[in-house]
């Protein structure tokens, strides 16, 4: 448990990227070219209509902004915080040729703060066509995908198994990124657009599959991925062995009541965390600002495969993290049911495994001990197998098959997010964009078999 | 380094760049801090009548992002007594001989009133008068300012008072709120000006305020124009500089004459003098910057004319002022037209959207070099845009707005038809200016295809 001040807490728990003052988002908004048919525009996975939205920053018409970018991103306070903007949109802004790009996604953010300081309901909904969607998973794509119904008018409830809804906004991301205000504000918008948004409720246990699809027009699953799976090494139930996102959704909860709260959390004081991705980059950051002495990352390929992006990469490692490449966790030891240690084994790029990438191999006889009273283990997610099948839909790899439109091989479900994303990034703007698209193939179907029924 | 000094119908400075009147030049301290920091002289802020000033005074103008581009102001001339003025002025004359010290005054319109008040600043030990014709706020009203300026009558028999009483030379500065610029500085060279200075502020509503409805600036619930200057007027004042340049009867009397409107940086500055202004009034800047600017301006000054290969800023003075010609004088074969240099390119459109909406129709956007539909493209390859150069009319705007240095370049290609001017057209063929018929005859005959 950390003994930090409330000072030191407020340091390292606040957000990375300061908010702009009005006059700096004037300044940098009135530096964007407003290029015609802008790049920036098309690197968006929601098409935001940057320039337009940045061109109202410069003229302080910030509600108009706000309005132009939620009109592509509900999720858009979310994004303006956690998208990899150098990635996407700052990415492509033609400044960044030779000078520097437009902080696109601070000038959002400042948008998106003017609007929900200010309450307003950016839309009005349209008036009830009678039609009855099922959303199951509260997240960001199930979010967007209600939003945009309610505002053509459906009835849209939403089933969330988490006691709060928001998803991976609410749960997953880390305070310094996303505060968890920012994720049920912005749920608190989409039930204002008329959404019933229904927490504790799991389709399999609390309402079968069968149910909603009779009680429903349409259903929508975006259910993220699953529990983290077992590492299935000897040890890994001892006292002191967690995973990341338990570990991660701690500290939001935490932070919901105050940040003096973060101080009621275990941290050890050597801690090891299993996998590069950037999950394991933010358990990583949170232990060791939390003020654990040494945290090691341990990862079994190369520091070039690492999945996490590579500005999270300089970013933890100017936070004193540690890397230890090429290395296989094989046991937790402890001692009177407490970790003391994470056994390794050394291991060597072997030949190509299915998906390209050298597979690793041990190392006989490499075995060490990386000693560390906390083990996160940050190795994926299982997939929501079941749940599709309770729907009987048709699975590719552990992901919901579905097509262009996002429509499952059941007609009546369509589906987003993470559990359709067996290809490409799982980014929250891009489960924002599912949502859109499938709220627009369920309108352009219900919307026809509307009209035949009349 | 070359010689910056000028010689301004008989009053020296060491360099051209002197303190407009204005508030940098009311008083005596801070006039003795800008000799200290390098200006070359002053205009002493306006001296006349007795004034009352209002709170607040300024209003700015700020234009992405950038403050005070402009400044309307609403001050009056100086609202300390006259003969603390008149103190001063000698105390800073007294202290510094090398400097240039121009006196503004504005009194009533009466000759005795004048004679007095020329005796009284030539006692001074200034160098010469500047005659304010231009306040276009408070004073105007009490028919002095620009209600002088504005009638050509007044402000020569004015000017003529004042020649007859003075000793020194006296320069009459003119404002722009009038039409045509040339019968005020005609009307003052009548009355026998020595020199002529331009422009003084030009009448401004500088805002509204959106949540208040006030005036900018407000003074307890109202507002009114005020005089407006700063970077934003540049133009012009370049534009008068160059209509009075022209007048017969400056070039005649060698009428000098002192340019101010705008002046910011020694590129400014090197316009000015370009056009013709031997000295050079600066105001708004060194409200915005205060008095350091000097050394800007004359390190820059000096370093282009070193590169100029000028010995002296006597070389370049109205050395680009033949070149300002009425319309009906410019070659009509001449042309050129727009190139983009893709390499440069950094694919923002904005040419594309300028010349498609905004001008002629004669830039195309393409993908993988075909011509595409902007509305309806949904590819991932990026937009060029490409000249039709056969089209294009040579209007400079997508070379305007293109944002990269050096990227799309207006090249000038050989002429298509002889060289003819609008006034030689309308000298030897005057049907052809006056009926459409005819001029699409001429067109033809000529070779001219209209985009």
């Amino acid at each position: 448990m950390t003994r930090l001040s409330l000072e030191v807490l407020e340091e390292k728990f606040s957000e990375l990227k300061p908010p702009m003052t009005a006059r700096e988002a004037r300044v940098e908004a009135n530096r964007c070219l407003y290029c015609f048919d802008a790049p920036c525009i098309r690197a968006c996975p929601t098409h935001i209509d940057v320039p337009t939205f940045i061109r109202k920053i410069s003229t302080d018409n910030l509600t108009g902004a706000a309005v132009t970018i939620l009109e592509a991103n509900l999720m858009a306070a979310t994004c303006a915080r956690v998208c990899p903007v150098e990635e996407l949109c700052e990415g492509a802004c033609v400044l960044g040729g030779d000078h520097k790009p437009i902080e696109i996604g601070r000038l959002q953010r400042h948008a998106m703060d003017h609007i929900y300081d200010k309450q307003k309901l950016p839309f009005t909904p349209a008036p009830s066509n009678g039609l009855r969607v099922a959303v199951v998973g509260a997240g960001p794509a199930g979010l967007s995908c209600a939003g945009e119904l309610a505002k053509r008018g459906y009835a849209v409830t939403i089933l969330e198994k988490n006691p709060l809804p928001g998803g991976l906004s609410t749960y997953g991301i880390v305070v310094m990124r996303e505060p968890i205000r920012v994720a049920l504000e912005e749920v608190a918008l989409i039930e204002a657009l008329g959404v019933e948004v229904r927490t504790g409720v799991e389709v399999g246990r609390d309402v079968s599959a069968n149910q909603l699809l009779t009680d429903f027009d349409a259903v929508f699953l975006s259910v993220g991925m699953g529990s983290v799976p077992h590492l299935g090494i000897p040890g890994e139930d001892l006292e002191g062995v967690t995973e990341a996102l338990s570990f991660i959704a701690e500290t939001k909860l935490a932070e919901k009541d105050g940040l003096e709260h973060l101080r009621e959390l275990p941290v050890g004081r050597f801690v090891t965390v299993i996998g590069a991705g950037n999950t394991a980059i933010d358990a990583a950051t949170i232990a060791k600002r939390l003020g654990a002495e040494r945290v090691t990352i341990i990862y079994r390929r190369g520091e070039g495969e690492m999945p996490a992006y590579d500005f999270e990469y300089t970013f933890i490692k100017n936070e004193g993290v540690e890397f230890r490449f090429f290395s296989q966790p094989v046991g937790v030891v402890g001692e009177n049911g407490r970790v003391t240690g994470l056994e390794c084994l050394r291991v060597e790029p072997g030949p190509p495994g299915p998906d390209g990438r050298a597979l690793p191999q041990a190392v006989p006889g490499s075995a060490f001990i990386i000693p560390c009273d906390q083990v996160i283990k940050a190795i994926g997610q299982e997939k929501r197998v079941d749940l599709f099948a309770h729907f009987g839909l048709e699975q590719e790899r552990g992901y919901v098959k579905v097509d262009a439109d996002l429509r499952t091989t059941n007609p009546k479900v369509f589906a987003g997010g993470d559990c359709v994303r067996a290809t490409g990034d799982a980014m929250t703007v891009t489960a924002t964009q599912d949502g859109k698209v499938a709220a627009r193939g369920i309108h352009a179907w219900l919307g026809d078999n509307a009209l035949a029924a009349d | 380094m070359a010689d910056l000094s000028i010689d301004f119908c008989g009053v020296k400075s060491p360099n051209p760049f002197w303190l407009a009147s204005a508030p940098p030049s009311n008083t005596a301290y801070q006039v003795n801090k800008a000799f200290e920091y390098g200006w070359g002289g002053a205009v002493w802020k306006t001296i006349g009548t007795p004034v009352l000033n209002v709170s607040s005074r300024y209003g700015g103008l700020e234009l992405g992002g950038q403050k005070l581009l402009a400044i309307n102001n609403i001050e009056l001339i100086s609202d300390r007594p006259l003969d603390v003025n008149l103190r001063e002025i000698a105390e800073v004359k007294r202290l510094w001989p090398d400097r240039a010290m121009v006196v503004s005054a504005m009194f009533e319109s009466d000759p005795k009133v004048w004679a007095d008040a020329v005796a009284r600043i030539e006692d001074t030990g200034a160098d010469a008068i500047e005659l304010n014709y231009g306040c276009p706020h408070g004073m105007s009203e009490r028919g002095m300012g620009s209600a002088v300026g504005q009638v050509p009558e007044y402000c020569t028999m004015i000017t003529e008072w004042v020649t007859s009483a003075a000793s020194i030379p006296v320069i009459v500065k003119l404002t722009p709120n009038i039409t045509d610029i040339k019968a005020p500085a005609r009307a003052a060279i009548d009355g026998y000006a020595n020199a002529l200075s331009l422009i003084n502020t030009i009448n401004s509503v500088v805002g509204v305020d959106l949540d208040s409805f006030q005036l900018r600036p407000n003074v307890g619930g109202k507002g009114g124009h005020g005089g407006y200057a700063g970077p934003a007027v540049k133009p012009i004042a370049l534009s008068m500089l160059s209509e009075v340049m022209q007048l017969p009867e400056t070039q005649r009397f060698q009428v000098p004459i002192s340019g101010m409107g705008g002046i910011q940086t020694w590129r400014d500055a090197a316009e000015f003098l370009l056009l013709g202004a031997s000295s050079l009034q600066v105001c708004t800047a060194v409200m915005h910057y205060g008095f350091r600017l000097i050394e800007e301006l004359t390190d820059g000054l000096s370093n282009w004319l070193d590169d100029k290969g000028a010995a002296s800023i006597q070389e370049v003075i109205g050395a680009a002022a033949p070149r300002y010609s009425p319309f009906n004088q410019l070659d009509l074969s001449y042309k050129v037209v727009a190139r983009i240099d893709e390499a440069k390119c950094i694919n923002c459109n904005l040419c594309f959207v300028a010349c498609d909406e905004g001008a002629h129709q004669c830039i195309d956007l393409t993908a993988n070099g075909a011509k595409i539909d902007p509305a309806a493209y949904s590819g991932v390859a990026k937009t060029q845009p490409v000249v039709r150069e056969d089209d294009c009319v040579g209007c400079n705007l997508c070379s305007l707005v293109c944002p990269v240095d050096g990227c799309i370049t207006m090249i000038e290609v050989p002429p298509e038809r002889e060289s003819v001017t609008w006034g030689e057209i309308t000298q030897e063929r005057p049907e052809v200016t006056l009926e459409w018929d005819k001029m699409e005859r001429y067109r033809e005959e000529k070779g001219i295809e209209i985009h």
